[in-house]
């Protein structure tokens, strides 16, 4: 279970926000350019930090303003794949992958074994030794996911997943994300400006705007005019 | 069809290129003549018999391994130093950065007077030195700290250019995997950042290599101990001219290689990263 209410004030607005996941469960962040939608992951990252609030994950207390309890974003156990998938352009498809388990100290047969698995998973097996750098949209979206959800994850963030991919991609990238979800029972939550995904992979959604939630409930349910979120 | 606007346009093209083919012209001469003149001005016999006199052969081992060592030290602590400085924000940030570059502006002489004035033996630290029996003006080690002072901003500008403009998500990324900053460090930030630090190294060491007037205010002109190649090319000057050339010819073929590194490491870069 995932819980967090946070406040921090933005350049232009104030964020102000509560939002939770369940184990299993997607939550879908929607708002406008600038809504403040990746600014909430990163302050549950811990890449930036909220002015008051509190985050939890399961039992564990991430941060809290009260007790002034910050865990450092690399102690966090969270995978997020930030916008435009962030792979490591000059290392293999594999080290990228095993870059979070070495920075784990696992041992390296824990390593070989655990990438071989998400390799295959994620149907790039013969990919394993090409630079990042050199994979398409949608291969380097799939290796973010896979190097994301290798350290077993307690809560996966996704920044704009489904953006500069082609149609059959953005179909994968959607049915991995929730095959995982529900496979792990991990809480997800997904930034996204286009309706469409939030009705594919969505339990629920959140509409952000100008920082404060505008509305919330099932996808299907959306008002098309919240917020004036473009749909595609 | 009316010839003459048709002619109007050809003269008009051909006072275009001649105009744009005599600036190329007396640009490159004024750059190229002058060394040009210093190849003419010598015979590879005499470039080769002077090659191997002791004054040359002392000064260019001595250049070389004093910016070399110049070189590693401005890697080692500079490398660090410019990630410090460009991942953190803290009070007079700006004056830090005013520093790095002042070198840049600063005539190599007042630079090598300012080092004297502090490590000098009556200078403001120096003195103190002293009563230890420490003495760094004119000395090898003088030779090395003048390098260092006039040449590190070439390697520190470019690292602190490359660092603030590599993208953060990979940084930030490698975070939330759980890598500690050191790590982030040596397997993100400078794998990324590699063939520009290069580049930046390899202008520090030329810039090393050519340092005069910083050095023989600090470092004085002694024959093996402190006399670099541009301070023998002085001397060659007032004495054996044959030297002289010798090394500024060496000089030349240097910095020719120096700057041919970079273009060529500058375009791998484009073509495979």
């Amino acid at each position: 279970m995932f819980d967090a209410a946070i406040r921090k004030k933005l350049r232009d607005f104030s964020l102000d926000l509560a939002i939770r996941a369940g184990p299993g469960e997607v939550v879908v962040l929607m708002g406008e350019n600038g809504a403040g939608k990746s600014s909430v992951l990163n302050i549950i990252s811990g890449l930036a930090s909220p002015d008051k609030g509190s985050i939890r994950l399961n039992s564990t207390v991430l941060f809290d303003s009260g007790t002034n309890v910050d865990v450092p974003t690399e102690n966090r156990r969270i995978g997020y794949v930030l916008q435009n998938s962030a792979v490591f352009p000059h290392l293999s498809v594999r080290e990228n992958i095993a870059f979070g388990l070495r920075a784990r100290h696992k041992s390296p047969v824990f390593i070989k074994e655990h990438v071989g698995r998400w390799l295959k998973v994620m149907h790039i097996e013969d990919l394993g030794d090409v630079k990042a750098g050199n994979l398409s949209g949608g291969q380097k979206q799939r290796v973010a996911l896979a190097r994301a959800l290798v350290i077993e994850p307690a809560l996966l963030m996704l920044d704009e997943p489904f953006t500069a991919l082609d149609a059959e991609n953005i179909q994968l990238v959607k049915e991995l994300t929730r095959t995982f979800v529900t496979e792990m029972a991990i809480p997800c939550l997904i930034v996204t400006h286009r309706m469409s995904d939030s009705r594919d992979v969505g339990d629920r959604v959140c509409v952000i705007c100008q920082g404060k939630k505008d509305w919330e409930g099932k996808p299907e349910n959306t008002p098309a005019h919240m917020c004036r979120c473009g749909d595609v | 069809m009316n010839p003459a606007p048709v002619l109007s346009e050809k003269i008009k093209r051909i006072i275009t290129c001649t105009g744009a083919a005599i600036l190329i012209v007396s640009v490159t001469l004024y750059l190229a003549l002058p060394v040009v003149a210093l190849f003419l001005r010598t015979t590879p016999d005499l470039f080769f018999s002077t090659l191997s006199t002791p004054e040359v052969m002392s000064a260019l081992f001595l250049s070389l391994s004093t910016s070399v060592v110049s070189l590693g030290i401005v890697i080692l602590v500079g490398t660090p130093f410019v990630y410090v400085h460009c991942r953190n924000d803290y009070p007079g940030k700006v004056i830090i950065d005013t520093l790095i570059d002042l070198p840049l502006v600063l005539p190599p002489a007042v630079a090598g007077l300012a080092l004297l004035v502090l490590w000098g033996r009556a200078g403001l630290l120096g003195h103190y030195l002293s009563l230890f029996g420490i003495s760094i003006a004119f000395t090898t080690l003088a030779v090395i700290m003048a390098q260092i002072f006039v040449a590190s901003p070439f390697y520190l500008r470019q690292a602190k250019s490359l660092f603030e403009q590599l993208d953060p998500c990979f940084e930030q990324t490698a975070r939330t995997l759980g890598a500690s900053p050191l790590r982030i460090f040596a397997k993100i930030t400078l794998p990324l950042t590699a063939n520009g630090l290069i580049s930046g190294a390899m202008m520090t060491f030329g810039r090393a290599l050519g340092e005069f007037g910083a050095t023989i205010m600090f470092a004085g002109n002694l024959p093996g101990v402190t006399q670099t190649m541009p301070l023998a090319v002085y001397v060659g000057l007032e004495g054996n001219l044959a030297v002289g050339l010798t090394i500024s010819i060496l000089l030349v073929i240097i910095s020719f290689a120096i700057m041919i590194a970079v273009r060529l490491l500058a375009r791998w870069e484009a073509v495979n990263v």
